[in-house]
């Protein structure tokens, strides 16, 4: 379970988050929505300790993210995948090396006949054939970039999942690739997800809650049901929006 | 006129407080770089990647600088004798010289352009595509992986080629002066010994050990504190460069007055 609770931070004059109350149960998949530039990432960069809150706790399968210590807070991070927004791979090594690398455990790590059979069943498990396993980043789509990403993440069979906008810049067709996958990954590998989006429909494709960051705080965390039929002001202005795109999109 | 006046303290005190900004996460850095030392199968592997890298990668340049360098002196030298200084000084002169100060000195400064820029640009880079934050999140310590390779590389490399510098520019200068003066052997070699001390050698490597320092920890650091995408790192590795150089200048100088006085 994850837990965040009154979580402050901000980046000088910026206030990013003024008192975030969001949860996570165990095994959900939980899309958390928002404008550009309203703080979903540096939310998301709290829950495994990238980034440290000014005020405010966050609590992970029970462990209280800022106050663990070094050692601790990399076992932590050894049960989270994340999933960065343009897949950060590292340039200089090849997809093989960059999967690899999600292995957290030096022993796996350092097992050939291990990672010569769990790389190719991430790239199965993300839908790339094995022999994308030689490219170099540089040499991938958008679209590949983002499902290596994936990969790695789950090359350690984490507990938990984090996307961070997961289909941003992609054509529709890869963007619903990629929320198949979080559904699909969800339901096979039985991982707690969150997804930091702006897509609202690929989030009510995915998620079995959603909630909604705007100026600092949650404005609504619930169903799809909930949120369609909330009252809320900022929920219903970003619906109204999404339906105003897509049908200027038709 | 008032008004800037009343703003000179807040203008001065930002301006302090940045500095001490910068002095602390410099020393959080290193903090980072001690507490990663013992993860040695991490480090050296990629530290003995890089020490090639910087080592043979900057020989050709290094070469060059310093065989023109000693040249040079040699040259102007010559120029300045006008017959009542014995010819033996230009051995003394070109070989402290370059042992002093053009060895260790335009080393640095090359290198401060050379792995300085790329330190800078490779870490930036790193930081704002997020592959800093994903080596984090996978439970990687960024300094054992990136830092501590990069810094040691320097630290062992800089102060090798500096040695390699001072012997090119001394023969460099050596033969030159031969070109241009009626000078033997005999009496370069009666020259560079008449004032050499074994300290001088000592003091050379010392120079390019702090130099070494200043090369590979302030453009680690500017690389490691980018922001703001692809123009953020083109300002990284400006200030990089310019923040090691005057480093180097100003080492040069305590130094100096440190070690010699």
């Amino acid at each position: 379970m994850i837990e965040l609770r009154d979580l402050h931070k901000r980046f000088g004059e910026q206030v990013v988050l003024d008192g975030v109350d969001f949860t996570v149960m165990e095994g959900e998949t939980v899309a958390l929505l928002g404008e550009s530039g309203t703080g979903k990432s540096v939310l998301l960069k709290h829950i495994n300790g990238l980034l440290h809150p000014d005020v405010g706790d966050i609590v992970v399968d029970g462990k209280h993210v800022p106050s663990l210590k070094r050692r601790e807070l990399s076992e932590l991070r050894s049960s989270i995948g994340y999933v960065f927004q343009n897949g950060a791979l590292f340039d200089s090594m090849n997809v093989f090396e960059n999967i690899r690398f999600g292995l957290s455990d030096m022993d796996l790590y350092n097992s050939v006949d291990y990672c010569r059979d769990r790389v190719p069943e991430c790239l199965r498990l993300v839908n790339l054939e094995p022999d994308v396993a030689k490219k170099l980043p540089a040499e991938l789509s958008g679209g590949m970039r983002k499902r290596v990403g994936v990969a790695r993440a789950i090359a350690g069979q984490p507990k938990y999942l984090l996307y961070d906008e997961p289909t941003s810049g992609l054509d529709p067709l890869n963007a619903d690739i990629i929320d198949n996958l979080v559904t699909h990954l969800a339901e096979e590998l039985g991982v707690t997800s969150v997804m930091v989006t702006h897509d609202v429909r690929g989030a009510f494709r995915v998620a079995d809650r959603i909630a909604l960051l705007t100026n600092g705080k949650i404005a609504l965390q619930g169903t799809q049901k909930e949120f369609l039929e909330s009252d809320d002001e900022h929920v219903k202005a970003f619906l109204e929006r999404d339906f105003e795109d897509t049908s200027y999109a038709a | 006129m008032t008004t800037a006046l009343l703003r000179f303290p807040y203008v001065i005190g930002r301006g302090l407080t940045g500095s001490l900004d910068h002095v602390g996460r410099v020393t959080l850095l290193l903090v980072e770089m001690v507490r990663g030392l013992p993860q040695v199968r991490t480090w050296f592997p990629l530290t003995v990647r890089e020490a090639y890298n910087v080592g043979v990668g900057s020989l050709f340049i290094v070469l060059l600088v310093s065989g023109f360098a000693g040249a040079v002196t040699a040259l102007q030298t010559g120029y300045q004798f006008t017959g009542n200084i014995p010819y033996y000084v230009v051995g003394s002169l070109v070989v402290e010289s370059v042992v002093l100060e053009l060895g260790p000195v335009l080393t640095g400064l090359i290198l401060a352009g050379r792995i300085g820029a790329r330190y800078a640009a490779e870490l930036g880079t790193m930081r704002v595509t997020e592959q800093i934050d994903a080596l984090e999140s996978l439970g990687r310590s960024p300094a054992s992986y990136l830092v501590i390779p990069r810094v040691l590389a320097g630290l062992i490399m800089v102060p090798v080629l500096v040695i390699v510098a001072d012997l090119v520019g001394i023969v460099s200068g050596w033969w030159f002066a031969r070109q241009v003066l009626p000078l033997t052997d005999a009496d370069f070699v009666y020259g560079a010994r008449a004032f050499w001390r074994p300290f001088d050698a000592y003091y050379s490597l010392i120079k390019a050990f702090f130099f070494a320092a200043s090369i590979t920890i302030i453009p680690c650091y500017m690389g490691f504190s980018t922001q703001h995408g692809a123009e953020g790192v083109g300002r990284a590795t400006t200030y990089a460069v310019v923040a090691s150089s005057v480093m180097i200048l100003l080492l040069d100088t305590v130094l100096a007055q440190i070690l010699l006085h």
